[in-house]
């Protein structure tokens, strides 16, 4: 059992949403869990393949971080990227089809789970080792950076946000990219995922000081913790995150804490981690407490969710029908993307 | 025309598309203040400014991968390598995420960034800074490797590299900066993919690059003396090899001698000799021959550090067997 950190209370009377907002939240979560679900469903009968990473359970920091971006704005993510994609507005079946390996998805069957892009929604890629996204997304930042104070193009205040793990956090390109996003005043958001497991590494096993968002004081940025659990407090974190980046006043670290509800892969047998930790992290379903706080605060009605679940599950099913039908790539295109003219 | 130094050449090439091209940057160590450990960017930051050239920490991963992130959102970034040895530490991020990303995001990134810097085997500067990552790096897909190896074609291929939508190694050796040539005037471009005659000739091909175009030249000196006519080709790309030029030249001569800096293990050379193999095999009168340096991590020791890497005796007595069919 990992030694237990209490997780941070969020009042949500600081956050008041409108129905419209509630409903947005809860759309976005809805999806990531039901595409997943579907992910797994898809899997298992063999319509795709390799290295699967699902993502239940941290739907709260993908909507609650998100949803709170611009069209233009950038988001990088990690081997678990699907749900990121979602949230960004990549559609669900270009998803889809890009995990089916087809012509039609995202990344043209070429990356697949692992490595979906897109350049239309701003999503900077899946990146599948550990911490190699981190300077990418960095250089996104440079760029907004760039535009702003070296073309001086006064529209230059895109944000991005930089997804991933507790594991990440250990490597030299975590500590290497805030010091320079720091230095620089980038406006990049670092959001790191806690779900204290690096496959079977527990976190405070690999790392000594277990509080990831106390690195950020060492360079001089704001660092926060939230409960990753809880939408309300991940938006609230990310929108004061998002104004200070768009106003040039640098970076955040924002260390959500949370907990992926299925293995690390689809391959993982999920030996190490244990039940009363599973049950315990189950019971605080982020998708599960937030519909019940909008209830119980009658921002929305069970009517208006139980029409989102029906819209998302015909949405999905919507995606895996256009996947199925989609063409393969062609075997000639096989050396075709490798260069650019 | 004007005589210029290569370092200077290479300034003019930056100087000049930065002037062109607002989004071009140069980032890497000491690149700004210090104007580049051999002077390539001197003053440049007074001109540009310290975003435009961006001295960075010493963080060669993260800040390749932050050129990588720059490029895929719109600039075109030059990365320095102090020596281009450092870069293996930036080794994940030059394939994985220069090299690949375009291919494994189907297209909808491009990724124009130039990698330049010093390599080679220089004066007795021991094995880490006498490395040659172009052996290294010509398996990644979707890099381009080039290397300059006069004034003008370092300035003329620079402003190529700059232009291009692709990644691009740009090698520099260490042991060149200091040579001086007429650089023609104005815009002059040179293209990435095509190899360089050097020295017109009948009876073997010599295929070299980079430092080792000298050796090669003077060996051929001597073997003019003795009535040898041999042909020097400058392969300038090294990723892709410019085949037709290469071919061309094997229909004429039929011998073939690669000279190389890098180690013969898993060299340009025996990429070279195998792609040479497989497409003019029966072009060929004898076996291509390689002179590379020996597999040995790069010795301090002056003498020591000779016998690595091939010298202008072993070219002549190369050419000197391979047409009197010894080979």
């Amino acid at each position: 059992m990992a030694p237990s950190r209490s997780l941070p209370h969020f009042d949500k009377a600081t956050l008041p949403l409108t129905s419209d907002e509630a409903l947005m939240l809860y759309e976005d979560m809805v999806l990531g869990r039901s595409f997943e679900d579907k992910c797994a469903e898809m899997y298992y009968r063999g319509k795709m393949f390799g290295f699967v990473h699902l993502y239940n359970g941290q739907e709260a920091v993908s909507t609650g971080a998100i949803k709170t971006l611009r069209p233009d704005d950038y988001v990088c993510s990690t081997y678990r990227d699907h749900v990121h994609a979602l949230s960004k507005g990549v559609p669900a079946r270009q998803v889809m089809a890009e995990l089916f390996g087809k012509a039609t998805g995202c990344s043209k069957g070429r990356g697949g789970s692992m490595h979906l892009f897109s350049a239309e929604y701003g999503l900077l890629g899946g990146f599948a080792f550990v911490a190699e996204g981190i300077p990418v997304a960095t250089g996104a930042a440079f760029q907004t950076h760039y535009r702003r104070n070296a073309l001086n193009d006064t529209s230059a205040d895109q944000v991005t946000l930089c997804f991933f793990g507790d594991g990440a956090s250990n490597n030299g390109q975590f500590f290497e990219c805030l010091n320079m996003a720091a230095l620089w005043k980038l406006p990049i958001i670092f959001v790191i995922e806690n779900n204290e497991w690096a496959i079977g590494m527990a976190h405070y096993r690999a790392t000594s000081v277990p509080e990831i968002y106390k690195k950020a004081a060492a360079f001089g940025m704001v660092g926060v913790e939230v409960d990753g659990m809880d939408v309300m407090a991940v938006r609230a974190a990310t929108l004061e995150a998002v104004q200070r980046a768009r106003c040039g006043e640098g970076p955040t670290v924002i260390e959500a804490l949370t907990y992926r509800f299925r293995g690390h892969s689809l391959a993982d047998p999920d030996e190490l981690r244990s039940r009363s930790d599973k049950e315990f992290w189950m019971s605080r379903d982020p998708i599960k407490t937030f519909a019940t706080y909008v209830l119980e605060q009658g921002i929305v009605t069970q009517a208006d969710l139980s029409a989102i679940d029906q819209k998302v599950a015909e949405l999905v099913d919507e995606a895996v029908h256009f996947a199925e039908a989609s063409p393969e790539p062609a075997p000639q295109d096989l050396h075709h993307y490798i260069y650019a003219d | 025309m004007a005589e210029m130094l290569l370092f200077n050449a290479l300034r003019a090439a930056i100087d000049e598309e930065m002037e062109r091209d607002p989004t071009v940057f140069v980032l890497g160590e000491d690149v700004g203040h210090y104007g580049g450990s051999y002077k390539v960017t001197k003053d440049l930051y007074l001109k540009y400014g310290d975003v435009r050239i961006l001295d960075t920490p010493i963080a060669e991963n993260s800040f390749t991968g932050m050129a990588v992130g720059a490029a895929m959102t719109g600039l075109r970034p030059i990365i320095e390598g102090m020596n281009m040895g450092f870069l293996l530490l930036a080794f994940n991020q030059i394939s994985n995420n220069a090299g690949m990303l375009r291919y494994t995001s189907g297209g909808n990134f491009k990724v124009p960034m130039v990698i330049r810097g010093p390599g080679g085997v220089g004066r007795q500067l021991g094995a880490e800074h006498s490395q040659r990552l172009e052996a290294y790096f010509q398996a990644v897909p979707g890099l381009k490797i080039v290397a300059c190896s006069t004034p003008k074609n370092a300035k003329g291929l620079l402003k190529a590299a700059i232009r291009d939508n692709n990644p691009v190694l740009f090698f520099e050796h260490v042991l060149l900066y200091n040579l001086k040539e007429e650089i023609p005037p104005g815009d002059y471009v040179q293209a990435l993919d095509r190899a360089e005659l050097v020295r017109p000739g009948q009876e073997v091909t010599i295929l070299t690059y980079s430092r080792m175009r000298y050796h090669c030249l003077h060996a051929v000196k001597a073997l003019e003396e003795k009535g040898y006519d041999p042909e020097i080709i400058d392969l300038i790309s090294l990723r892709p090899f410019d085949m037709e030029t290469i071919g061309a030249s094997v229909r004429k001569t039929h011998r073939v001698l690669i000279v190389e800096e890098c180690m013969r293990t898993g060299g340009i050379g025996a990429e070279l000799s195998a792609a040479i193999t497989e497409r003019f095999f029966d072009e060929l009168d004898a076996p291509v021959v390689r002179l590379s340096s020996q597999d040995v991590p790069t010795p301090y020791n002056g003498a020591l550090e000779k016998l690595t890497v091939v010298q202008p005796e072993q070219i002549i007595e190369a050419v000197e067997k391979l047409v009197h069919g010894q080979v």
